[in-house]
Protein backbone atom coordinates (compact mmCIF):
# COMPACT_ATOMS: atom_id res chain seq x y z
CA UNK A 1 0.00 0.00 0.00
CA UNK A 2 1.34 3.43 -0.97
CA UNK A 3 0.95 5.51 2.17
CA UNK A 4 1.25 8.78 0.26
CA UNK A 5 -1.80 7.88 -1.81
CA UNK A 6 -3.89 6.65 1.10
CA UNK A 7 -3.44 9.80 3.16
CA UNK A 8 -3.03 12.39 0.41
CA UNK A 9 -6.40 14.02 1.17
CA UNK A 10 -5.30 14.50 4.80
CA UNK A 11 -2.29 16.48 3.71
CA UNK A 12 -3.78 19.88 3.03
CA UNK A 13 -4.89 20.23 6.64
CA UNK A 14 -2.09 18.18 8.25
CA UNK A 15 1.51 18.25 7.09
CA UNK A 16 3.19 15.15 5.72
CA UNK A 17 5.17 14.93 8.96
CA UNK A 18 2.02 15.19 11.07
CA UNK A 19 0.42 12.43 9.03
CA UNK A 20 3.42 10.20 9.62
CA UNK A 21 3.27 10.98 13.35
CA UNK A 22 -0.32 9.73 13.54
CA UNK A 23 0.99 6.22 12.89
CA UNK A 24 2.99 6.32 16.13
CA UNK A 25 -0.01 6.98 18.41
CA UNK A 26 -1.93 4.49 20.52
CA UNK A 27 -5.58 5.33 21.14
CA UNK A 28 -7.93 3.50 23.52
CA UNK A 29 -11.62 3.59 22.61
CA UNK A 30 -13.86 2.61 25.51
CA UNK A 31 -17.15 1.41 24.02
CA UNK A 32 -17.63 0.09 20.48
CA UNK A 33 -21.27 1.08 20.01
CA UNK A 34 -22.90 4.27 18.68
CA UNK A 35 -19.98 6.61 19.30
CA UNK A 36 -17.23 4.01 19.32
CA UNK A 37 -17.94 2.49 15.91
CA UNK A 38 -17.60 5.88 14.20
CA UNK A 39 -14.57 6.83 16.29
CA UNK A 40 -12.71 3.61 15.45
CA UNK A 41 -13.55 3.93 11.75
CA UNK A 42 -12.30 7.52 11.61
CA UNK A 43 -9.15 6.83 13.67
CA UNK A 44 -8.27 4.06 11.23
CA UNK A 45 -8.96 6.17 8.15
CA UNK A 46 -6.87 9.02 9.59
CA UNK A 47 -4.03 6.56 10.01
CA UNK A 48 -3.72 6.23 13.80
CA UNK A 49 -1.30 3.32 14.19
CA UNK A 50 -2.81 1.45 17.13
CA UNK A 51 -6.37 1.27 18.43
CA UNK A 52 -7.44 -0.66 21.52
CA UNK A 53 -11.17 -1.35 21.16
CA UNK A 54 -12.75 -2.09 24.55
CA UNK A 55 -16.30 -3.45 24.87
CA UNK A 56 -17.61 -6.54 26.65
CA UNK A 57 -20.94 -6.41 24.82
CA UNK A 58 -22.27 -8.21 21.75
CA UNK A 59 -24.38 -6.71 18.96
CA UNK A 60 -28.14 -6.80 19.36
CA UNK A 61 -30.94 -5.88 16.94
CA UNK A 62 -31.61 -2.54 18.66
CA UNK A 63 -28.03 -1.45 17.82
CA UNK A 64 -28.67 -1.58 14.06
CA UNK A 65 -30.27 1.89 13.86
CA UNK A 66 -26.98 3.64 14.60
CA UNK A 67 -23.98 1.50 15.45
CA UNK A 68 -21.66 1.54 12.44
CA UNK A 69 -20.07 -1.81 13.25
CA UNK A 70 -23.40 -3.63 13.67
CA UNK A 71 -24.90 -5.68 10.84
CA UNK A 72 -27.74 -8.17 10.63
CA UNK A 73 -25.04 -10.75 9.96
CA UNK A 74 -23.00 -10.10 13.13
CA UNK A 75 -25.74 -9.98 15.78
CA UNK A 76 -24.55 -11.83 18.87
CA UNK A 77 -20.90 -11.22 17.98
CA UNK A 78 -18.41 -9.30 20.15
CA UNK A 79 -18.43 -5.57 19.41
CA UNK A 80 -14.69 -5.32 20.07
CA UNK A 81 -13.98 -8.32 17.85
CA UNK A 82 -16.11 -6.88 15.03
CA UNK A 83 -14.18 -3.61 15.30
CA UNK A 84 -10.97 -5.49 14.61
CA UNK A 85 -12.48 -7.32 11.62
CA UNK A 86 -13.87 -4.11 10.13
CA UNK A 87 -10.61 -2.18 10.43
CA UNK A 88 -8.65 -5.05 8.88
CA UNK A 89 -10.77 -4.35 5.77
CA UNK A 90 -10.69 -0.53 6.04
CA UNK A 91 -6.99 0.01 6.75
CA UNK A 92 -4.79 -3.03 7.25
CA UNK A 93 -1.89 -0.79 8.32
CA UNK A 94 -3.73 -0.10 11.59
CA UNK A 95 -3.36 -2.49 14.49
CA UNK A 96 -6.59 -3.05 16.41
CA UNK A 97 -6.43 -4.93 19.67
CA UNK A 98 -9.94 -5.99 20.74
CA UNK A 99 -10.69 -6.25 24.45
CA UNK A 100 -13.98 -8.10 24.84
CA UNK A 101 -14.53 -7.18 28.46
CA UNK A 102 -16.24 -4.37 30.30
CA UNK A 103 -14.00 -1.74 31.78
CA UNK A 104 -14.43 -1.33 35.53
CA UNK A 105 -12.48 -0.07 38.53
CA UNK A 106 -10.47 -3.27 38.77
CA UNK A 107 -9.09 -3.26 35.22
CA UNK A 108 -9.26 0.41 34.10
CA UNK A 109 -5.63 1.23 34.89
CA UNK A 110 -4.26 -1.88 33.20
CA UNK A 111 -6.44 -1.46 30.09
CA UNK A 112 -5.67 2.24 29.56
CA UNK A 113 -1.96 2.11 30.45
CA UNK A 114 0.36 2.77 27.52
CA UNK A 115 -2.06 4.82 25.42
CA UNK A 116 -1.61 8.41 24.26
CA UNK A 117 -5.29 9.33 24.59
CA UNK A 118 -8.61 7.77 25.56
CA UNK A 119 -11.82 8.25 23.59
CA UNK A 120 -14.87 7.84 25.80
CA UNK A 121 -17.64 6.12 23.84
CA UNK A 122 -19.58 4.79 26.80
CA UNK A 123 -23.30 4.85 27.50
CA UNK A 124 -23.28 5.46 31.24
CA UNK A 125 -21.90 8.04 33.64
CA UNK A 126 -20.54 5.64 36.25
CA UNK A 127 -18.04 4.01 33.87
CA UNK A 128 -17.15 7.38 32.33
CA UNK A 129 -16.07 8.58 35.76
CA UNK A 130 -13.98 5.43 36.24
CA UNK A 131 -12.28 6.07 32.88
CA UNK A 132 -11.71 9.74 33.72
CA UNK A 133 -10.14 8.87 37.08
CA UNK A 134 -7.89 6.18 35.63
CA UNK A 135 -6.86 8.35 32.66
CA UNK A 136 -6.01 11.23 34.96
CA UNK A 137 -3.88 8.98 37.20
CA UNK A 138 -2.06 7.67 34.11
CA UNK A 139 -1.61 11.25 32.83
CA UNK A 140 -3.60 10.48 29.68
CA UNK A 141 -6.03 13.00 28.11
CA UNK A 142 -9.62 11.83 27.61
CA UNK A 143 -12.03 13.01 24.95
CA UNK A 144 -15.58 12.85 26.25
CA UNK A 145 -18.91 12.70 24.43
CA UNK A 146 -22.46 11.80 25.32
CA UNK A 147 -25.68 11.89 23.33
CA UNK A 148 -29.43 11.77 23.95
CA UNK A 149 -31.89 12.02 21.07
CA UNK A 150 -31.27 15.34 19.26
CA UNK A 151 -28.68 16.43 21.83
CA UNK A 152 -24.99 15.83 22.34
CA UNK A 153 -22.10 17.05 24.47
CA UNK A 154 -18.37 16.95 23.75
CA UNK A 155 -15.34 17.99 25.77
CA UNK A 156 -11.70 17.22 26.40
CA UNK A 157 -10.52 16.29 29.86
CA UNK A 158 -6.83 16.86 30.49
CA UNK A 159 -5.20 15.06 33.44
CA UNK A 160 -6.23 16.74 36.70
CA UNK A 161 -9.37 18.35 35.27
CA UNK A 162 -12.75 17.28 36.64
CA UNK A 163 -15.24 18.14 33.89
CA UNK A 164 -17.48 15.16 34.58
CA UNK A 165 -17.97 16.22 38.20
CA UNK A 166 -19.23 19.57 36.91
CA UNK A 167 -21.70 18.26 34.35
CA UNK A 168 -23.18 15.22 36.10
CA UNK A 169 -24.93 15.44 39.47
CA UNK A 170 -23.70 13.04 42.12
CA UNK A 171 -25.14 9.54 41.81
CA UNK A 172 -26.56 9.93 38.29
CA UNK A 173 -25.83 7.12 35.80
CA UNK A 174 -28.06 7.90 32.80
CA UNK A 175 -29.49 11.06 31.27
CA UNK A 176 -32.21 12.20 28.89
CA UNK A 177 -31.38 9.31 26.50
CA UNK A 178 -33.48 7.00 28.66
CA UNK A 179 -36.62 8.58 27.23
CA UNK A 180 -35.26 10.20 24.03
CA UNK A 181 -33.33 7.21 22.70
CA UNK A 182 -30.27 7.19 20.46
CA UNK A 183 -30.68 7.98 16.74
CA UNK A 184 -28.11 7.51 13.94
CA UNK A 185 -26.93 11.08 13.52
CA UNK A 186 -26.06 12.48 16.96
CA UNK A 187 -23.54 9.69 17.74
CA UNK A 188 -21.92 10.25 14.31
CA UNK A 189 -21.81 14.01 14.89
CA UNK A 190 -20.39 13.73 18.40
CA UNK A 191 -17.86 11.09 17.27
CA UNK A 192 -16.65 13.42 14.49
CA UNK A 193 -16.09 16.19 17.01
CA UNK A 194 -14.25 13.74 19.27
CA UNK A 195 -11.99 12.85 16.34
CA UNK A 196 -11.18 16.52 15.75
CA UNK A 197 -10.34 16.90 19.44
CA UNK A 198 -8.28 13.69 19.45
CA UNK A 199 -6.18 14.71 16.46
CA UNK A 200 -5.64 18.20 17.90
CA UNK A 201 -4.54 16.87 21.29
CA UNK A 202 -2.23 14.26 19.75
CA UNK A 203 -0.58 16.79 17.44
CA UNK A 204 -0.47 19.58 20.04
CA UNK A 205 -2.78 21.92 18.14
CA UNK A 206 -4.72 24.90 19.51
CA UNK A 207 -8.44 25.21 20.15
CA UNK A 208 -8.97 22.13 22.28
CA UNK A 209 -12.14 22.04 24.44
CA UNK A 210 -10.05 21.81 27.62
CA UNK A 211 -12.29 22.27 30.67
CA UNK A 212 -14.98 23.26 28.20
CA UNK A 213 -18.13 21.57 27.06
CA UNK A 214 -19.61 21.92 23.59
CA UNK A 215 -23.35 21.39 23.89
CA UNK A 216 -25.22 20.59 20.68
CA UNK A 217 -28.95 20.76 19.96
CA UNK A 218 -29.66 19.51 16.45
CA UNK A 219 -33.43 20.04 16.89
CA UNK A 220 -33.17 23.82 17.20
CA UNK A 221 -29.60 24.14 15.90
CA UNK A 222 -28.28 25.69 19.04
CA UNK A 223 -24.57 25.11 19.67
CA UNK A 224 -22.71 26.60 22.60
CA UNK A 225 -19.34 26.20 24.28
CA UNK A 226 -19.52 26.37 28.07
CA UNK A 227 -16.27 27.18 29.89
CA UNK A 228 -15.63 25.71 33.34
CA UNK A 229 -12.32 27.51 33.91
CA UNK B 1 -35.73 41.85 40.48
CA UNK B 2 -35.66 40.49 36.94
CA UNK B 3 -34.05 37.13 36.18
CA UNK B 4 -33.82 35.56 32.75
CA UNK B 5 -33.99 31.74 32.68
CA UNK B 6 -32.83 29.75 29.66
CA UNK B 7 -33.86 26.11 29.46
CA UNK B 8 -32.22 23.56 27.19
CA UNK B 9 -32.99 20.22 25.55
CA UNK B 10 -35.69 18.22 27.33
CA UNK B 11 -36.30 20.96 29.90
CA UNK B 12 -38.13 22.79 27.09
CA UNK B 13 -40.79 20.10 26.96
CA UNK B 14 -44.00 21.76 28.22
CA UNK B 15 -42.06 24.91 29.12
CA UNK B 16 -40.86 28.01 27.28
CA UNK B 17 -37.21 27.89 26.28
CA UNK B 18 -36.63 31.35 27.70
CA UNK B 19 -38.46 33.01 30.58
CA UNK B 20 -38.25 36.44 32.14
CA UNK B 21 -39.16 36.13 35.82
CA UNK B 22 -39.86 38.90 38.34
CA UNK B 23 -38.62 37.51 41.66
CA UNK B 24 -37.96 38.78 45.15
CA UNK B 25 -34.50 39.71 46.43
CA UNK B 26 -32.32 36.81 47.58
CA UNK B 27 -33.89 34.21 45.31
CA UNK B 28 -31.64 31.29 44.35
CA UNK B 29 -31.49 28.93 41.35
CA UNK B 30 -32.93 26.22 43.65
CA UNK B 31 -36.03 28.43 44.14
CA UNK B 32 -36.35 28.66 40.36
CA UNK B 33 -36.20 24.85 40.00
CA UNK B 34 -39.15 24.62 42.41
CA UNK B 35 -41.10 27.38 40.67
CA UNK B 36 -40.65 25.75 37.25
CA UNK B 37 -41.22 22.23 38.62
CA UNK B 38 -37.81 21.04 37.47
CA UNK B 39 -36.68 17.96 39.40
CA UNK B 40 -33.25 18.18 41.03
CA UNK B 41 -32.01 15.16 39.05
CA UNK B 42 -32.94 16.93 35.79
CA UNK B 43 -30.43 19.69 36.49
CA UNK B 44 -27.00 18.62 35.31
CA UNK B 45 -25.42 21.93 34.37
CA UNK B 46 -26.38 25.19 36.02
CA UNK B 47 -24.88 28.40 34.68
CA UNK B 48 -25.29 31.89 36.08
CA UNK B 49 -24.30 34.49 33.50
CA UNK B 50 -22.57 31.77 31.49
CA UNK B 51 -20.40 30.57 34.37
CA UNK B 52 -20.67 27.44 36.53
CA UNK B 53 -23.21 28.29 39.23
CA UNK B 54 -24.53 26.70 42.40
CA UNK B 55 -28.19 26.05 43.33
CA UNK B 56 -27.88 27.96 46.60
CA UNK B 57 -26.26 31.16 45.39
CA UNK B 58 -28.18 34.42 45.73
CA UNK B 59 -29.08 35.86 42.36
CA UNK B 60 -28.84 39.52 41.40
CA UNK B 61 -31.09 41.67 39.26
CA UNK B 62 -30.40 40.97 35.58
CA UNK B 63 -28.75 37.58 36.11
CA UNK B 64 -29.20 34.95 33.41
CA UNK B 65 -29.69 31.39 34.65
CA UNK B 66 -29.15 28.54 32.17
CA UNK B 67 -30.18 24.97 32.98
CA UNK B 68 -29.18 21.83 31.07
CA UNK B 69 -30.41 18.29 31.77
CA UNK B 70 -28.00 15.33 31.92
CA UNK B 71 -27.00 13.69 28.64
CA UNK B 72 -25.29 10.32 29.01
CA UNK B 73 -25.85 8.01 26.02
CA UNK B 74 -23.33 6.69 23.55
Amino acid sequence: MDIADRYIRNEQMLSHEENLRLRSFRVAVVGCGGLGGHIIEMLARMGIGHITAIDGDVFEPHNLNRQLLSLPSNLGMSKAGEAQKRIALVNPDVQVVPVAQMLDESNAGALLHGHDIVCDALDNVTTRKIVAKAASMLNIPMVFAAIAGWYAQVGTIMPGDDLLEKIYPEGINKGAETHLGNPAFTPALAASLQLAETIKVLLGKQGVLKNKLLVLDTLEHHYEVISFD
Amino acid sequence: MEIKVRLFATLRENRDKELQLSLSEGVTPADIFVKLEIAKEDVAILLVNGRDGSPGQALKDGDVVSIFPPVGGG
